[in-house]
């Protein structure tokens, strides 16, 4: 008996290897918005210090960005490369040497496409998990290479890394929510 | 996606290796110009920065656009309180100007003796923060003018509060400012009164420490933080904050919190030192205002009287000068002229030194109280010339030059006193009599 093609969803779409067989939708994204929506991050991530000077302690946007399209896309290759560039261009705006934001931001981006390909991480208590997750993950990433490679004077506080991840988590439900409408199906 | 990626397959692959090399070269290629400026810019934070500053350069100007439409033409409220309060303000300042400049005189003269050379800023570029770095470890801004402005790098950068860092990185028409809270800044500094000096340096945690300060010495609490200009960047004794805890530090340092007198988290408007000059100390002859002439200026003169009386006032020196005017200005129709004579002769009448010293507003306006309430109390009786009762009545509440001024112009007898007035007021640029202590 011939095999039957391949359907385009089973094309698309990647196995739930650890809850279920059911199978959950990779999605993709349009140019203007795989380039505006992390430039506009990084813009407000320069730009709104300047009048909520807690903003740059607490929020870390394009972190965020990076979270959700390597959760959308879940291909760990886009998801890598999504961190690396976002990473790179905020290292840009600061001056220390580029690429410390880079190596932290690649690895969350391929942490959390990765994550997104075995698990379900549409719902919004799951969003708010993964975020504080990535978060500490970024800074801890961030605290080793800036203090272990660049040698950069670094606190590392447990309280301020918790309330931050708090804070970018209950930030990227709603985030998320609206960059939703953004998704194309592939 | 996937039927793009399959039929420009080859040139996407071509694109994607020439970005990546491109990338690597923009890492490695350093932009050509000046060698202080841009040189050390590698090419890849300037398409960075040029990408994003244009926005935030719109931004702010649109925000400040619909900002100064709201303030300057709709939201005037309380701007008329506001205005009399700030015109009483200037008078104080200007007394206290006076005292200051007869300080600085007398610095000058003492810095001559001694050969002193001093620094002074003399020009200064104003410029807006449109961003930051938008990091807690990088605390920089950037303010929107750049090597077109005559922005250099390591110049200094100021609010009228105090100082806010120096400038790291110029681009064209936008710079990068370093904060004195970033934990790679180092400023030289010098505490107030105890003239203790120390490197004020940035943490992590974007605070601001006074190091090098040794254990045994006495910091007290809320004093006053200057440059020490030892940096090389900021010119001596601009403020930078004030002490807001000391603690033991490491090898026998103190560690002083310092609390920045600049805002530098809500920065918006600030000034690049672009010239800085030193020049020997020159003392300046002959200038000596006191702050009794600028009173005396401000407030209404005595008018005229017959020769006769005003030679005898002159014979008696200020000490009739005093009661005759007070009782002048309960004549109708005078506007308060009570207090013109006093600040002209301030150191024969205890009451007119009061008057008349300077940083005392207070003071200023008391004098001007018992010329106002004569006038008021005989206006409505015989005045000839409301408008001047009610010059009169402007000036008890707050003595405004335009109120004591008018009167004294339009009527021709309380106009300003002339050499052939009787009671003269010693010029300003005559010094006062030995015995006469200076109000300052």
């Amino acid at each position: 008996m011939p095999s039957r093609p391949p359907t385009r969803a089973a094309l698309n779409s990647v196995p739930i290897t650890y809850t279920s067989n059911e199978q959950v939708e990779v999605y993709r994204f349009s140019i203007p918005v795989t380039i505006g929506v992390p430039l506009l991050a990084l813009f407000l991530q320069s730009f709104l210090p300047l009048r909520f000077p807690l903003f740059r302690d607490y929020v870390d946007l394009p972190l965020l960005i990076t979270i959700f399209f390597a959760m959308a896309r879940r291909n760990p290759i886009a998801g890598l490369f999504t961190g690396a560039i976002i990473g790179l261009a905020q290292d840009m705006l600061g001056h220390n040497p580029i690429g410390i934001y880079g190596i932290a931001k690649t690895v969350v981006g391929y942490g959390a496409s990765s994550l997104g390909v075995k698990l379900d991480v549409e719902n919004a208590g799951a969003r708010l998990l993964v975020t504080l997750g990535f978060y500490l993950v970024h800074s801890a990433v961030h605290y080793t290479v800036g203090h272990g490679l660049v040698n950069m004077t670094q606190t590392w506080s447990w309280s301020h890394g918790i309330l931050a991840g708090l804070a970018n988590a209950i930030l990227a439900v709603p985030l998320f929510f609206l960059l939703d409408k953004f998704k194309q199906r592939t | 996606m996937e039927s793009v990626l399959g039929r420009y397959r080859n040139l996407v692959i071509l694109v994607g290796v020439l970005f990546l090399q491109v990338l690597g070269l923009a890492m490695q290629v350093k932009r050509g110009g000046n060698a202080n400026d841009a040189a050390n810019t590698r090419l890849i934070r300037i398409w960075g920065v040029g990408a994003i500053t244009p926005f935030e350069r719109v931004l702010v100007w649109a925000q400040n656009g619909s900002s100064d439409i709201w303030h300057n033409y709709f939201y005037l409220r309380g701007v008329r309180a506001e205005n009399r309060q700030l015109k009483d303000q200037i008078e104080q300042m200007r007394l206290e100007q006076v005292r200051l400049a007869e300080d600085a005189a007398q610095a000058r003269r003492l810095q001559t003796l001694l050969a002193f050379k001093e620094q002074f800023i003399s020009r200064t570029v104003a410029a807006q923060v449109i961003g930051s770095s938008g990091s807690d470890l990088s605390r920089t801004v950037y303010i929107d003018k750049g090597e077109s402005a005559g922005i250099k790098r390591d110049m200094a950068v100021i609010t009228a509060d105090g100082i806010v860092g120096k400038v790291l990185v110029v681009y064209s028409s936008v710079s990068q400012v370093l904060l004195i809270n970033d934990q790679s800044s180092g400023v030289g500094a010098l505490l107030e009164k105890t003239r203790l000096q120390g490197v004020l340096r940035g943490t992590a945690n974007g605070e601001v420490v006074l190091e090098r300060v040794m254990s045994d010495e006495q910091v007290p609490l809320g004093e006053t933080v200057l440059t020490s200009g030892g940096d090389q960047i900021f010119p001596k004794g601009l403020p930078i904050g004030s002490v807001m805890k000391v603690g033991n530090g490491k090898d026998l340092f103190l560690n002083i919190k310092i609390k920045p007198a600049a805002n530098l988290s809500k920065l918006e408007e600030v000034l690049v030192l672009v010239e800085n000059k030193e020049r020997q100390a020159v003392a300046e002859e002959n200038v000596h205002v006191r702050a009794a002439d600028i009173l005396a200026q401000r407030l209404p003169s005595v008018p005229d009287k017959p020769a006769t009386s005003a030679n005898a006032a002159a014979g008696t020196a200020g000490t009739t000068a005093n009661p005759a005017a007070v009782k002048t200005a309960a004549k109708p129709g005078s506007t308060a002229p009570a207090t013109a004579p006093a600040p002209k002769k301030p150191s024969t009448s205890s009451n007119v030194s009061s008057a008349s010293a300077p940083g005392t507003g207070q003071a200023a306006k008391q004098a001007a109280k018992p010329a106002a309430k004569p006038a008021d109390q005989t206006s409505p009786q015989t005045s000839p010339a409301p408008k001047n009762a009610g010059a009169a009545s402007d000036t008890e509440a707050t003595p405004k030059p335009d109120a004591s001024e008018k009167p004294a112009s339009d009527q021709p007898k309380t106009a300003e006193p002339t050499p052939a007035a009787a009671p003269t007021p010693p010029p300003a640029d005559a010094k006062p009599p030995a015995d006469q202590s200076s109000p300052q």
